[in-house]
């Protein structure tokens, strides 16, 4: 069971997005977490001003189910059609620390103890940085909430935050996992039908330009992005095992050895670049995939709803043809008209937001990631130049001991 | 001199096709050595009619009572660079001018004899260039020596040589040379049964022209700075002489190529049975030593190449990501923000390269050394093998020099005089190679001590250059992704 409380990482890793958490009539953190064998238990901590809670500070458990549960309940609301709905967290993944711990453990006695060690105590950082990752996506998801003007008012939003018994979110039977799937299948039609449809709006005709190319650019960026990171972790684990070879050859005699040995030390410097790239740019990437994702799903339903309208405008023709029904046509008519005019007025000022917010957050993503780098570059010039230096050295005084000085 | 002595019996592997080429080279060494045998040559560089008594050190007489003299003039651990082995007709002191320095010190640094090295001598492989066609196309290799040393008839000679050529040479020496104890460096691979990926598969992977280049050049530095080999002249003819005879026994699937596998075999299995007693604590401290260095460099070499695969993967990957993320800049249509994104393509573009880079430098330093030198420790294996066998072969010689003298008190007895006489020259002829035996076993045993001391210096040295090498490449590297991602920070800055 590991658990984690610090705060100033935290800080640190939160660049996925910003402006969260400043207005402090309702500040949402999970400071705690703990996990067990599968399943991840998080603390959700709220202090608010607002009255419509019962108390100013609460914390409840909250597992990962509920989060799911959450973010359905409001997909679904009708109202909130015109907003862009804050992506679902990814369930949490240690499948791949486990596995390698699983190999580590194999391959035990194949090893020396200290190179058996430091595997563990990489493998254990790994998990760390695994755990860290998903109790940030965990809380930014809540924090999406609690900062937009509208959803921090959902019911369902207080319920998930104070209701301190569990909310006994079963897991999705059959019948539900298929309808998750017919949906699927409804949306990837809905992609046809939102390129389709005509549209009279030339902002909303840009956006979707925008956001269907966008959306597929930085799907195969994140990937591209993973794959280099996962390739310099290996690297970096080579380093790891070079070490270890070299300090088993180095008890033998050379000092020549031995000075290299402090090189793949400095090596391992490369992990934690790996492990720092991993979380910046990758996260960012992985995160604004989804963010384009919930933008794209609001531009469907848009599109829904104008087709709705459209077809609503055509009953009313036929209707005042055929004249019967007429009323009700009309009134469909007048809804429709209203749900669309809606959408269209939220709609836009969401995706202005979104933009904005995008910019800022790939900004300071780009910033810290490039000062990262940059100092873990100079760190690793000093330490070889040192290295460089005393091999050297090391050569020049045995030079003079030789000629007898 | 030449004219009383007979070709000698080829020792030890059968190689027929050979002989007419080591007679050759015999004959015309043995030319050569007479028409420099001059007082004036004697003393600039110190190299005499060396090649001559080294192919005849089969003659047991004369050559080998001068020769340990000629060794224990030395102290063990002093490396004479160029006057090693015997050398009769040359008085040691007049060797090299540079002898009184060695009275100096009594331990020799390689440094100071780098100071005093007029070891000018410079190879270089290069140009591989296809020659013929089809069945019968080969790789033909640009072998460039540059030298100082009077033992080379030319400043600056240029020849063309094929792989099978290397191996060749490599077989010559190693039939001259591996059983009196010096370490021949072993020959360099037609490919390379490698050890990739967590041993998911050794596959034989045949090496590129230029890597053969180099690691053909790294074997012929490595002959030529053993300085009983510089002298060699099949090494000379090597590097001389324009035309060589094809070395048809390298062939794998040839005559003598499963002979030579039919030995190794044989080898393998004496080695089981032969239980040497080791009076000499030093070897055995050694053979230890060499086993686990043995072990030790191999898990090394496998680590250093997955090291270089995985960063080779990691420099595709940053290309690929590289071009995605241009892509990204490129549909992203804020503009600062798309420029930020373009100019992140281009520095991971450069990473890459320097990737690239940083992996041949893994690879060529530090890789291909350590390879060398896993190949090197089992030639040194193969010294003490020798070494076995020799005192093997004494203790033989003993055993029949027993049982002779044996048959001959028995005849005594038994009053047989004709066959007393018969038996009489027996033992004496035993009693020679008794000797004889005893004497080569010193001979092996010194010349181990000697050249043990000489590839660790050796050892040292290399390893010190290269990782050296090494460390500078990894500051260039750091220095340069300081250099991108400095002139990048500015336009993360500069998104609005």
């Amino acid at each position: 069971m590991t658990s984690i409380s610090e705060d100033s990482d935290k800080e640190k890793v939160r660049s996925v997005s910003v402006d969260l958490n400043n207005d402090a009539s309702l500040v949402i953190d999970i400071p705690d977490a703990l996990c067990e064998r599968d399943k991840v238990k998080f603390t959700v901590h709220t202090k608010t001003t607002l009255s419509s809670f019962q108390k100013p500070e609460f914390s409840v458990p909250r597992q990962h189910e509920e989060f799911i549960w959450l973010h359905d309940t409001i997909v679904e609301t009708e109202e909130y059609a015109g907003l862009i709905i804050p992506p679902a967290p990814p369930k949490p993944d240690f499948e791949g620390p486990r596995e390698k711990m699983h190999k580590l453990g194999e391959g035990e006695s194949s090893m020396t103890k200290e190179e058996y060690a430091k595997m563990k105590q990489e493998l254990e950082a790994e998990y760390l940085a695994v755990f860290k990752k998903t109790v940030q996506v965990h809380e930014v998801f809540l924090q999406r909430f609690s900062s937009h003007p509208i959803f921090r008012k959902d019911r369902n939003f207080q319920i998930f935050l104070e209701y301190d018994q569990d909310l006994s979110v079963r897991r999705k039977n059959a019948k539900e996992m298929f309808g998750g799937f017919f949906k699927n299948m409804v949306k990837s039609a809905d992609e046809v039908l939102i390129s389709g449809v005509k549209e009279v709006d030339e902002f909303f005709e840009q956006e979707k330009t925008f956001l269907l190319d966008y959306s597929s650019k930085i799907k195969d960026a994140t990937a591209k992005a993973e794959k280099m990171t996962r390739s310099h972790k290996n690297v970096a684990d080579d380093y790891n095992h070079i070490s270890g070879a070299l300090n088993s050859t180095a008890a033998d005699n050379n000092t020549a050895f031995k000075k290299t040995i402090s090189v793949c030390v400095l090596q391992k410097l490369e992990d934690r670049v790996a492990s720092d790239q991993e979380l910046k740019l990758t996260e960012l990437l992985r995160y604004y995939t989804r963010d384009i994702q919930a933008a794209k799903d609001l531009l469907y339903r848009r599109a829904r709803a104008l087709a709705d309208n459209e077809n609503s405008n055509k009953a009313l023709d036929k209707a005042r043809l055929k004249g019967k029904d007429i009323a009700q046509a009309e009134e469909n008519q007048k809804q429709c008209l209203q749900k669309f005019d809606k959408l269209s007025e939220s709609g836009k000022k969401e995706l202005t937001s979104f933009k904005a917010r995008r910019v800022v957050a790939f900004r300071k993503n780009l910033i810290e990631m490039t000062e990262l780098e940059i100092k873990h570059a100079k760190v690793r010039r000093l330490k070889s130049n040192n290295t460089l230096y005393g091999s050297k050295l090391s050569i020049f005084l045995l030079c003079q001991k030789s000629l007898g000085y | 001199m030449a004219e009383e002595r007979e070709p000698p019996p080829l020792p030890g592997v059968p190689e027929p096709q050979d002989a007419e080429d080591l007679f050759v080279s015999a004959a015309s060494a043995m030319e050569d050595a007479e028409r420099s045998l001059s007082p004036e040559d004697i003393s600039s560089s110190s190299n005499g009619p060396k090649a001559e008594p080294m192919l005849l050190d089969h003659d047991p007489d004369d050559l080998f009572a001068e020769a340990t003299e000629e060794v224990s003039l030395d102290s063990p651990e002093r490396q004479m660079i160029l006057s090693d082995g015997p050398s009769p007709a040359i008085t040691p002191v007049t060797i090299n001018p540079r002898a009184d320095v060695f009275d100096r010190s009594p331990d020799q640094d390689e440094d100071e004899e780098e100071n005093r090295d007029t070891f000018d001598i410079q190879i270089s492989v290069s140009d591989p260039e296809k020659v013929g066609d089809g069945m019968n196309a080969y790789m033909a290799y640009k072998v460039t020596t540059k030298t100082s040393l009077s033992i080379f008839s030319r400043d600056e000679v240029c020849v063309k040589r094929r792989f099978s050529d290397f191996l060749g040479l490599h077989s010559k020496l190693a039939s001259k040379y591996m059983h009196i104890g010096y370490i021949v460096p072993p020959a360099p691979e037609k490919s390379i049964v490698g050890q990739r990926l967590g041993r998911r598969s050794s596959a034989v992977t045949e090496l590129d022209p230029d890597a053969k280049a180099c690691l053909c050049c790294r074997y012929l530095l490595r002959t030529v700075k053993q300085p009983a080999l510089l002298k060699d002249p099949d090494v000379l003819q090597f590097l001389e002489s324009s035309e060589l005879p094809r070395a048809v026994s390298t062939q794998a699937l040839s005559g003598a190529g499963i002979l030579r596998m039919v030995n190794k075999a044989a080898d393998a299995v004496n080695k089981m049975t032969i239980k040497m007693n080791e009076s000499d604590a030093w070897f055995e401290e050694k053979q230890q030593q060499f086993e686990n260095l043995d072990v030790q460099l191999r898990k090394l070499h496998a680590s250093v190449e997955s090291l270089v695969f995985h960063r080779k993967e990691l420099s595709v990957n940053t290309a690929s990501f590289a071009k995605s993320a241009a892509m990204l800049g490129n549909s992203e249509d804020h503009t600062a923000l798309s420029r930020a994104l373009s100019q992140l393509a281009e520095v991971e573009e450069k990473i890459d390269q320097l990737h690239q880079d940083q992996a041949c430098a893994d690879f060529y330093l530090i890789s291909e050394l350590l390879g060398d030198y896993v190949r090197l420790i089992t030639a040194v294996k193969g010294v003490f093998d020798q070494r076995m066998k020799t005192w093997a072969k004494c203790q033989d010689a003993q055993v029949m020099l027993q049982r002779k003298r044996e048959a001959e008190a028995k005849l005594q007895h038994a009053n047989k005089p004709d066959k007393l006489q018969q038996a009489k020259d027996e033992i004496r002829e035993w009693e020679g190679k008794v000797q004889q035996g005893e004497r080569d076993f010193e001979q092996i045993s010194k010349n181990i001590r000697r050249e043990v001391g000489r590839f660790e210096k050796d050892r040292v040295k290399d390893f010190r250059v290269v990782i050296i090498k090494y460390l500078e490449s990894l500051v260039h590297t750091q220095q340069q992704l300081i250099k991108y991602w400095e002139a990048f920070l500015p336009e993360a800055k500069a998104i609005a």
